[in-house]
This record gives structure tokens, C-alpha cells and sequence, in this order.
């Protein structure tokens, strides 16, 4: 059995910042990472941040991965287990492992989930044929593995993932003929968006995917304008050929070990799914299991990684480390955050957290 | 389809090697994801569903979905899109949930 004193769960960016905030305060870490690499999905993400210096702004994700990467270990109080998935939360809190394909126990004193999300699907008659993927997973096959998708790609999707692979598609030198999007307006930065446009690309607002066509892969879809109620309207459908439909409709936060270990969940569908209520010390329900990142709430890596500073800064205190300088450092890193979800498209996300905050429950 | 020329990124790949799918012989680099190896070739089947043996490609590309499980080396269920490519590997198309050879 492996022993700490905070377990972080996930080497994404909130993990990682999660590791590094609590180490700096003295805690013992030990960072359990699902793959062989740290910085979770940043590894793919080639545009560049926005927000300001502290959060690694103009910086490209892969560069933010391998610089915390790199700090994560090489600091001397985390131990870092790659290959190493998380299986389940014990009552008598233990978390068992699976590690380098060996099962394995953990104890701890806190923990942090920085567990991340999942891609959402979309159903629609030959929705799982091979060639329909989703953006992430294109982006991890082309930015990470250097192969492309195809050489016709649709994308469904115009909130900033869609658009941004889209443009990611284009550079790879992938045709991008059209970008399907089922709400009235374009989700994405106007930065992004422009950017596609500009390149030639059409993004159908209003619109959905009916159908895919093909035997043992996309070859075709149809897709329609739909009104209000998101009906298709007769006489607007068009085909369109392809051999990849990528799908790029939302993530829902990964939360299996938070509802096992019976922390208090809500649904929420401003933060993508089932989230867990929350301190504002980022403590669940269950005392010494903290949350950050996606895996609280859908939203970008730039909060995920404030996120894991506030979470690490919080579990260390916890335990008594850091305690001079942690009003301080836990009020610098709200405003942060709190600078982060101020403009219009931290509107979605301030709404789900107001929601979480219900009057007399545990805030968010 | 490989990219070769990115204005960003660079692709640090391992040795070439050869393996096996289905009793073909099929190229790809050491170390990579087996399903990129097959895609890069050209494969986009990767298993058939249990009840109505519909073709199935990857879908997440990360491990979290299990639409890319396949054989390997006589394993099932081995999830391609993670599993990095040894030199030699036997690598089947899997129908159903898959069966260990007892």
C-alpha cells in the first residue's frame, strides 16, 4: 500500500497546479496521472491562451504541459505514478489503483480530484460509424500522433473546441467544408471564429445533423435547418460528402470516484453535468476530498489550473501547511479566478455556480 | 495520412517497425497509439458491436470509451487508442465483448 498525505487524481492542468500549490506549502503529493504523460489534454491544445501572465497567456498548451511537467517532477516532495488509473474510493479511504497493469492501494489524508471530463455524443441514425470521431480525439490524433482524420472533415459543433480544430484541421491541410452549429449564434471567441470564416470556412448557425450515410464508414451526411424547438425544416436539407464527421457538443465532468465516495452532487447543465457541491475552500461534502478543474464544472483550462492552485493551496492548509500566508494567497487566487469568469463568456459559467450555491447549502 | 510539414509542431516518432493486423503486415512507429498505427494505414474498423455487429472506429482517442477495444497478442479488449505499438504485435478486429482463451 502506497501512503501520502494529498492524493491528486488527474496530471491535467488542475492536477498539476493542485501538485504544485500544496508541495510549495510542504505537503507530501502524490499525482496519480491515467497516461503515460502529464498535462492531461493540454498535450494537443497548439493555439494560444488568453487571460493574463499569471494564467499563461499567448503560451500554447502543449509548451504549459511540459513546463508544469517538468516543474511537477522534478520537485521533491511529489511522487508522480503514470499508468496509474484510479479504480475505486473505499470507505475506510483508500483508493485502490491499477499501475503499470499492477492493482495497487493508496492512502491518504486529503485528496483532490482533478479527474477531467469526457466529450459528449450526439445521436442521430449511424452516429457511431467509424469516421465520426470526436474533436477531441481528432485533435489528439493529429496534434499528438501527427495523423490526420481524413481529407473531408464536418464539424458539428461552433463553440470554441469546434472552431479552434477546425482551424487545427485546416493547418494540417485537412478541408473543412462546413461547421454545423444547433444554436442561433456561434459559441466560439470572434477571434477564433473569424479566423475560420476568413479561411473560407461556413458555419451554419440554426442548423443539425439528420443522418450519416455509409456501410463501414462516413462517406455522406445530411444535414437541415431547424427552428426554435430544434425541429428540422422541411425543404432545407442538404448532403454533404465526407469521410469524418467530427463532434465537438460539450464535455460532462468525470465524477464516478465523487459519487462513490458519496460526496453531494447536483446536476447542473450550466457545468455540463453532475457536479459536486462544494466549499469555498473547493472541500465536497466529504471532508478531505477537494475538486478542480472540469471534473467541478466544464470550463477552460486556464480556470482549471487557478482552480487546482486554490484546491492545493486549501488541502495543504488543511492539514496545517501554509497557514501564514494562506488568507492572503487564497484571496489573490480567487480574484483570479473571479477575473476569469468576469466578461460575457464567463456568463454561462457564473449561472451554474450560482445555481450549485443554493441558499443554506455548502457554496460553490 | 501522416503529416509530415506543420507550421507548429514538430512529431517526434519512434522506430519504424511492423505488425500484425488480421494477418496483414502493417507499418508504424514504435511507441505510438496501435489505433493511430492503423489509421495512419488506413483502418478505420476496429470492432464489431456485440448485438448488432455494426462497424466501430475510435471515438474519444484518450481511454475513456472503449469503442476502439481490440485484440492484442491474443488480449482482448486491450483499449488501441492508449496502448502504445511494440515491434511484432498480432492485432485482430474484435467482435463482441471479446473472449479469453482459457
Amino acid at each position: 500500500m502506497y501512503n501520502t498525505e494529498i492524493l491528486v487524481i488527474g496530471g491535467g492542468p488542475a492536477g498539476l497546479k493542485a501538485s504544485l500549490s500544496a508541495a510549495e506549502k510542504g505537503a507530501l503529493v502524490t499525482l496519480v496521472e491515467r497516461d503515460g504523460h502529464l498535462g492531461g489534454q493540454l498535450v494537443k491544445q497548439t493555439h494560444m491562451f488568453f487571460g493574463s501572465k499569471a494564467q499563461y497567456a499567448s503560451e500554447r498548451g502543449f509548451n504549459i504541459a511540459t513546463k508544469l511537467g517538468g516543474q511537477v517532477a522534478a520537485h521533491p516532495r511529489i511522487n508522480v505514478l503514470k499508468n496509474a488509473t484510479a479504480l475505486g474510493y473505499y470507505e475506510d479511504g483508500v483508493v485502490s489503483l491499477e499501475v503499470e497493469k499492477r492493482f495497487e492501494t493508496i492512502s491518504f489524508r486529503a485528496m483532490i480530484m482533478a479527474t477531467g471530463a469526457q466529450e459528449n455524443t450526439l445521436l442521430f441514425p449511424n452516429c457511431e460509424l467509424p469516421g465520426i470521431y470526436g474533436a477531441g480525439a481528432v485533435q489528439t490524433l493529429m496534434n499528438v500522433h501527427g495523423v490526420v482524420p481524413g481529407r473531408r472533415v464536418a464539424m458539428v459543433g461552433a463553440g470554441n473546441i469546434g472552431v479552434i480544430v477546425s482551424y487545427q484541421l485546416l493547418q494540417a491541410g485537412v478541408q473543412v467544408p462546413a461547421i454545423i452549429e444547433a444554436l442561433p449564434e456561434i459559441g466560439a471567441y470572434h477571434v477564433h471564429a473569424s479566423k475560420v470564416r476568413r479561411m473560407g470556412v461556413p458555419i451554419y448557425t440554426s442548423h443539425t445533423v439528420l443522418t450519416a450515410h455509409g456501410r463501414e464508414r462516413v462517406e455522406k451526411i445530411t444535414y437541415a435547418q431547424i427552428d426554435q424547438n430544434r425541429q428540422p425544416l422541411p425543404g432545407t436539407e442538404r448532403e454533404l460528402e465526407v469521410d469524418v464527421l467530427c463532434i465537438a457538443v460539450g464535455l460532462t465532468p468525470l465524477t464516478e470516484i465523487l459519487f462513490q465516495a458519496g460526496c453531494r452532487m447536483d446536476y447542473i447543465p450550466e457545468l455540463g453535468g453532475h457536479v459536486p457541491l462544494r466549499s469555498d475552500t473547493f472541500e465536497t461534502s466529504v471532508p478531505g476530498i477537494f475538486i478542480a478543474g472540469d471534473a467541478g464544472g466544464i470550463e477552460e483550462a486556464s480556470a482549471a489550473m487557478v482552480e487546482g492552485s486554490i484546491a492545493g493551496l486549501c488541502a495543504a492548509a488543511k492539514l496545517g501547511y501554509g497557514l501564514d500566508a494562506y488568507p492572503g494567497a487564497l484571496a489573490a487566487a480567487r480574484r483570479e479566478l473571479d477575473a476569469l469568469r468576469n466578461g460575457p463568456a464567463g456568463k454561462h459559467i457564473r449561472s451554474g455556480l450560482e445555481k450549485l450555491a443554493a441558499p443554506g447549502e455548502v457554496k460553490g | 495520412m501522416r503529416i509530415y510539414n506543420h507550421p507548429l509542431l514538430e512529431f517526434k516518432k519512434g522506430e519504424a517497425i511492423t505488425f500484425q493486423f488480421d494477418g496483414e503486415t502493417i507499418e508504424g512507429y514504435r511507441g505510438e497509439p496501435i489505433a493511430a498505427a492503423l489509421h495512419a494505414a488506413g483502418v478505420r474498423t476496429l470492432s464489431h458491436s456485440r448485438s448488432y455487429n455494426r462497424p466501430r472506429g475510435f471515438w474519444c482517442a484518450i481511454g475513456n470509451c472503449s469503442s476502439c477495444n481490440m485484440r492484442v497478442n491474443g488480449v482482448p479488449n486491450v483499449r488501441t487508442c492508449v496502448e502504445p505499438l511494440q515491434e511484432g504485435m498480432i492485432v485482430e478486429t474484435q467482435t463482441g465483448r471479446g473472449e479469453l482463451d482459457v
